[in-house]
């Protein structure tokens, strides 16, 4: 990712927070790819490229941008990129981090290819630690979460429920 | 079901030869508009369809599964029909196409515009179409179109965890109870003179093959059905051997009847308020 962290304007774009997981920021997500600042036009080009399809806080995110653009005297022009498809690979440590105290399992490793063998014989795909007491005994409830990009878990050992962030 | 019989009764072996084939709008610039038709209305009738689950479902995080499923078919329409608009000529926008196209102009499978009947139906359907949506995306990313491949990597990723939900899904009601394992057979059974028409190779699909564009249909057939074989078997399932009769039409826009209910539906509000924004 090619974002230019010398500017202000670039700074204050790379730490606009999710919408929907707001304790993360757009830069530590990965779906910020590309901010060029042209300082003497006073226009900026941001790239963002979203996590599923139909993620329907696209437009919230451009938005966003566009005012923090705005606010600093710049007029933007938010691109959406589709390819190369984004992967939780591209999520800062930081942004792991940020997920793990807000109680939402980070992802682990996305897989290449299949994301399992052919047949789905099993409920449990993987191992989750739980956010909240370390247990790796953990189940999943339900494949789908609160939003697109999670899945419901919940932990054996302390009991709580939690959302997994999952890889792709 | 009448309405589903007679909408096969088209006499189509040559799309070309239904009425209605002319009709599809003032398109044609690119040879590929028809073709990449097909994929996005695919999925966008799709989505409509799923998302009637929501509140229907059997539990609350199933309305939440088929919700987002849809949600992912939406967004992988949506990449494409403003990119149709580019290319045939006519600068239409999504919601041009998605909310202001009467039936006739409709290029998706009679697949997915079929009623959404029991829980079973929609996961032998989500089982089938998502099979099929692997296969295809998987040879869309090799397309000669960099919009399509990049649409195609992204709907990949998706596709692909759409199908690990419908494959757990038919596993646990096949081989549950013999109440689930006797109406997750139907469904089989049900849905299968609708499958066909997913790998009918069109003059559209032809075309847009022959420029590294597009996929034959014909050509994903074994690997899909081998898919869902495979989860039949886990299933204790049988995969019916045929259907006594298919259905055809849905390439050249001859639909069967629930797609006119289905869009008066979805786009009664934007044709009830032309032009409205939020």
């Amino acid at each position: 990712m090619a974002v230019a962290v010398d500017s202000a304007l670039a700074q204050a774009i790379s730490r606009i927070p999710d919408p929907e997981v707001p304790v993360i920021t757009i830069a530590e997500l990965g779906i910020l790819r590309d901010v060029e600042v042209d300082e003497q036009a006073h226009t900026v080009v941001v790239t963002i490229t979203p996590t599923y399809s139909g993620c329907p806080a696209m437009e919230a995110i451009a938005s966003r941008i566009a005012f923090e653009a705005h606010q600093q005297g710049y007029a933007a022009d938010v691109r959406t990129q589709l390819s190369p498809a984004w992967t939780t690979d591209w999520m800062t440590d930081e942004g792991r981090a940020a997920l793990q105290r807000f109680g939402i399992a980070p992802p682990g490793p996305a897989a290449t290819g299949e994301s399992r063998g052919p047949v789905a014989v099993s409920l449990s795909r993987h191992v989750v630690a739980c956010p909240r007491c370390g247990s790796t005994d953990t189940t999943e409830i339900a494949h789908f979460g609160s939003t697109a990009c999670k899945a419901l878990r919940r932990c054996t050992a302390c009991l709580e429920p939690f959302d997994e962030f999952k890889a792709i | 079901m009448s309405g589903l019989v007679n909408s096969t009764n088209a006499p189509s072996e040559s799309d070309e030869a239904l009425p209605g084939a002319a009709d599809n709008g003032p398109s044609g610039v690119s040879p590929l508009a028809p073709y990449l038709l097909g994929l996005a209305d695919d999925v966008m009738v799709y989505a409509q369809r799923l998302s009637e689950w929501m509140t229907n479902a059997p539990q609350i995080e199933e309305d939440m599964a088929l919700g987002n499923i849809a949600l992912d078919l939406l967004g992988q329409a949506r990449a494409l029909y403003p990119y149709i608009g580019s290319i045939d000529g006519t600068g239409r926008g999504e919601d041009d196409f998605a909310m202001l196209r009467d039936e006739r102009d409709w290029r998706n499978v009679h697949l997915v515009e079929q009623e959404r009947g029991d829980f079973a139906d929609e996961m032998a359907r989500l089982l089938w179409f998502s099979a099929y949506q692997v296969e295809l995306q998987t040879a869309l990313t090799g397309s000669s179109d960099d919009v399509v491949a990049g649409v195609a990597g992204k709907a990949l990723k998706e596709v692909r965890y759409h199908l690990d939900h419908a494959s757990l899904w038919v596993v646990r009601l096949g081989d549950g109870t013999p109440e689930s394992h006797r109406r997750m057979q139907a469904a089989l059974e049900r849905v299968l003179p609708h499958l066909a028409e997913l790998f009918d190779d069109d003059e559209a699909s032809l075309t847009a093959a022959g420029l590294g564009v597009g996929v034959l249909p014909s050509s994903l057939h074994d690997a899909v059905v081998a898919r869902v074989s495979r989860v039949a078997d886990e299933a204790t399932l049988t995969l019916p051997d045929g259907s006594p009769w298919r259905s055809r039409g849905g390439r050249a826009g001859i639909h069967s009847r629930p797609l006119g209910y289905l869009l008066a539906e979805m786009q009664h509000i934007a044709r009830s308020h032309p032009g409205a924004t939020w």
